[in-house]
């Protein structure tokens, strides 16, 4: 009766299939980085590589869980934010342990914030605190609490302690003494990084384990995405983050289970024309580009349904706004897409005086439409884009001159001489908040892209934008911000000064080897649960 | 190898027979986007399949062939002339004119070429037509091309201004432009059409490569670097043979260049 019973729990445990009871604990995970960590410091951390090792070894107080969009309680256990937006203050987790077994106090969190808004530090997380002019205080306070105050009010002040790995004031390792759940065991510069597990990690499963599960992690330095595609098919390395999709379609085709399809992520391409009023182009170009209807003509033109289809091989869906359906809380869900509908476009373009003679659009004055648009060079995706652009404006009469130009040449004439009509690029978006587009949407703004760092707001719907950015950042009310953020994104709708194509999806590889792997679209897609992957056990025992 | 060389010229021929009535020959424009046929396989509509974006594959190739092979000539003859001018004074000249211009000629060929090529793109106007911004890109081929082969041509023309037969036209009274222009040019003839066919298809090469770096002719006109551009990822070309049809077309085309170099206009 009780080897019954006993079997009997055993394929109930199964049946649950509850991934920790099944976890298998050690082996060594691999992957690739597409270039080496250009630092080790969390502080310091700018590119791909270095986030993706800050990701895997820095300790936060809070964490986006990538999957739900929700904010996580890690070492603070607690957490408040008052005095208008700010102050917060953390209750820290008592009897922690840094990787090297320094002890971890709400000391190490001042520490840390000290090191932060250092302004000779240059620490890129630290700029996105940098609401104002003035000193930051940080108080320990007692039972283990630390209060953080900014001379100004931050509007999501909180989740903005995702990025921030907190480092110890004691440790003789400095940086290298982490509280995420590997360290760096090895690096070897240019090859690989061996992160190695967290003996002090805090974190344990439902069922009392320690986790990670994964022993190590192997990081191969990988430019090249041929090579990486062959490793992952050969089973050397065990994900790939991030594909685009002619190389996902090819993994699909492989293997089916191992192709990632998360759905439309934050990333978006649009285009732009160039409303610089100073620009050296002429008037009457400057008159098309800033007049709404033109835009608006030129963006129901483009077939973006086409574009996701054809160039992303069905891998991306028409954009909306600046704010992609994959932002599940700040997405104003009342607009759609702005359809494809060229009788529209001729309509609008009517209103402003153009008309066809012999299939050639014509201005009042009798200029023909012909303009260019740039991007950079190499990119196939965006020149594909371009180029069915161009036969989707031929269709209204329009002359569409297609330039590729190296990075540095495109960004020198979008940026200083503005000397462009108008331009295709992507935007990579990695923040759900939307202070974080603040840089975009001010009229003052240096990344004001169609008309940058203007002194006044040059038309009154740009000075809408800016009443509501502002009002949206200086309140702690979320329903108050999202009415407002909504507002902004209609009139980005309504008015196009970029005319968003599409949102690509977020597209990754994963070894059938790995277990608990579920992409989402935020980054890290693949390893955003990194504590609570594991692999089978042969792969396990193997590595 | 008279056979070799005589199938070359037939090929060459051929194809740019093929290439001038691509309008008769190609099923369709190299523009038009066949939208619902992307990716498509060869089929007797596209006998070479469709590209990425439905475009006929066929009609592209003999496009960009004809681009390819009527610019590529027409920069190195401007390549050779400039360089037969430079060279051939310089070398006839000799003394100080000769080191200054070789001076000049050293300095370009230390120049970077690429960056240059790609800085010059960068400052060129953004509203020209497809046509003359190949135009363009041929012309800075052309023009950025001479120094190498006017180092070769200076050399052989301070050789032939030293010879007895030049100084047998001297002491005859041949002066400077009848020494040029009847004696030295004929005896250059044969560097400079050695240096003719070598620049074709370093020329070819050289906007191919623009052209996988996204620097080549201007869309939605085809050119080899575009059509090469296709094959830049090896993955890309599994199960799809008839996408190696721009790489072998080019491999011959650049061959039989070669070929009917091998007799008669190598510098002896």
């Amino acid at each position: 009766m009780k080897k019954v019973l006993a079997t009997f729990v055993l394929l109930t445990l199964i049946a649950l299939g509850s991934n920790h009871v099944l976890a298998q604990s050690g082996g060594e995970l691999h992957f690739c980085l597409r270039s080496e960590p250009k630092t080790l410091n969390p502080l310091l951390a700018a590119d791909d590589a270095s986030e993706t090792v800050r990701y895997l070894t820095g300790g936060v107080l809070v964490r986006v869980n990538r999957l739900t969009q929700e904010l996580e309680p890690e070492l603070a256990t607690s957490w408040k934010v008052t005095n208008g937006g700010k102050t917060i203050t953390f209750q820290v987790r008592d009897g922690l342990r840094f990787s090297d077994g320094t002890p971890f106090s709400a000391d190490d969190v001042a520490y840390t914030m000290q090191q932060l808004m250092d302004p000779a530090l240059h620490s890129p997380t630290g700029d996105a605190f940098r609401s104002s002019e003035g000193k930051v205080e940080n108080e320990v306070l007692p039972k283990n609490r630390v209060r953080i105050t900014f001379p100004a009010p931050i509007a999501g002040l909180d989740r903005l302690f995702d990025q921030v790995a907190i480092m110890s004031a004691k440790s003789p390792q400095k940086e290298l003494a982490v509280l995420g759940p590997y360290f760096v065991g090895e690096n070897k510069a240019g090859s690989y990084l061996i992160l190695k597990r967290n003996p002090n990690y805090w974190e344990k499963d439902p069922a009392g384990r320690p986790l990670p599960y994964i022993e190590s992690v192997r990081l191969d330095i990988q430019q090249n995405r041929d090579i990486e595609m062959l490793r992952l098919t050969r089973g050397e390395i065990h994900f790939i983050n991030s594909l685009d999709a002619e190389y996902f379609d090819k993994v699909a085709a492989q293997d089916p289970a191992m192709a990632h399809d998360a759905g439309a992520s934050l990333d978006s391409e649009e285009m732009w024309f160039n409303q610089v009023a100073s620009s050296p182009l002429p008037s009457y170009k400057k008159a098309w580009f800033t007049s709404t209807n033109f835009r608006r003509a030129i963006s129901e033109s483009i077939n973006r349904e086409d574009l996701a289809r054809i160039v992303f091989r069905g891998h991306a869906r028409p954009a909306v706004g600046p704010v992609s359906p994959a932002n599940k809380f700040w997405f104003n869900a009342k607009l759609q897409a702005h359809p494809f509908d060229q009788k529209s476009a001729l309509q609008r373009l009517t209103q402003d005086g153009f008309h066809l003679q012999d299939g050639v659009l014509k201005d009042r004055d009798g200029h023909a439409v012909e303009f260019s648009v740039i991007t950079n060079a190499g990119n196939k995706y965006r020149e594909r884009m371009a180029t069915m652009i161009q036969q989707d404006l031929s269709d209204i009469g329009i002359k569409l001159n297609v330039v590729t130009l190296d990075f540095p040449s495109l960004i020198e004439r979008i940026t200083h001489t503005f000397d462009y009509e108008a331009c295709l690029l992507g935007l990579v978006n990695d923040e759900l908040d939307p202070n974080a587009q603040m840089t975009v949407w001010l009229s003052s703004a240096d990344s004001h892209q169609w008309n940058p760092s203007q002194k006044t707001p040059a038309t009154a719907w740009e000075a809408e934008i800016d009443k509501l950015m502002r009002a949206q950042a200086s309140t702690l009310d979320p329903k108050k911000r999202k009415a407002d953020f909504d507002k902004v994104q209609e009139i980005a709708w309504q008015q196009e000064p970029f005319i968003y194509l599409v949102n690509k999806n977020a597209l990754s590889a994963v070894s059938p080897a790995v277990h608990n792997a579920h992409p989402v679209v935020l980054r890290p897609q693949v390893y955003w649960n990194i504590d609570q992957l594991s692999l089978t056990s042969e792969v396990a025992r193997n590595r | 190898m008279k056979w070799a060389r005589t199938t070359a010229i037939v090929f060459l021929v051929a194809v740019s027979a093929a290439c001038l009535l691509a309008n008769v020959i190609a099923p369709a424009s190299y523009a038009h986007q066949f939208r619902e046929e992307t990716n498509a396989s060869p089929s007797r509509q596209h006998p070479l399949g469709t590209d990425d974006l439905g475009r006929d594959r066929f009609a592209r190739v003999l496009y960009g062939t004809r681009v390819s092979l009527l610019l590529a000539p027409a920069a190195a003859l401007l390549t050779s002339l400039l360089a037969a001018f430079v060279g051939g004074i310089a070398g006839f000249a000799g003394g100080r004119v000769e080191r200054f211009v070789m001076a000049g000629t050293d300095l370009f060929l230390s120049l970077p070429w690429l960056f240059l090529l790609i800085t010059v793109r960068a400052l060129l106007p953004l509203n020209v037509s497809p046509i003359v911004s190949v135009l363009i890109t041929f012309a800075m081929l052309g023009c950025l091309g001479w120094a190498g082969a006017a180092r070769i041509i200076c050399a052989d023309a301070r050789a032939l201004a030293q010879s007895d037969f030049i100084l047998l036209a001297r002491a005859s009274g041949s002066n400077g432009f009848r020494l040029l222009w009847h004696h030295l040019v004929p005896n250059l003839k044969p560097v400079l059409y050695a240096q003719f066919w070598i620049s074709v298809p370093v020329f070819i090469l050289t906007e191919a490569n623009l052209g996988i770096l996204g620097l080549g002719v201007a869309e939605p006109l085809p050119s080899w670097g575009s059509l090469l551009r296709e094959l830049e990822s090896f993955s890309t070309i599994s199960g799809q043979a008839w996408q190696l049809v721009p790489l072998i077309l080019f491999i011959l085309v650049v061959s039989s260049f070669h070929l009917v170099l091998t007799k008669g206009e190598l510098p002896v």
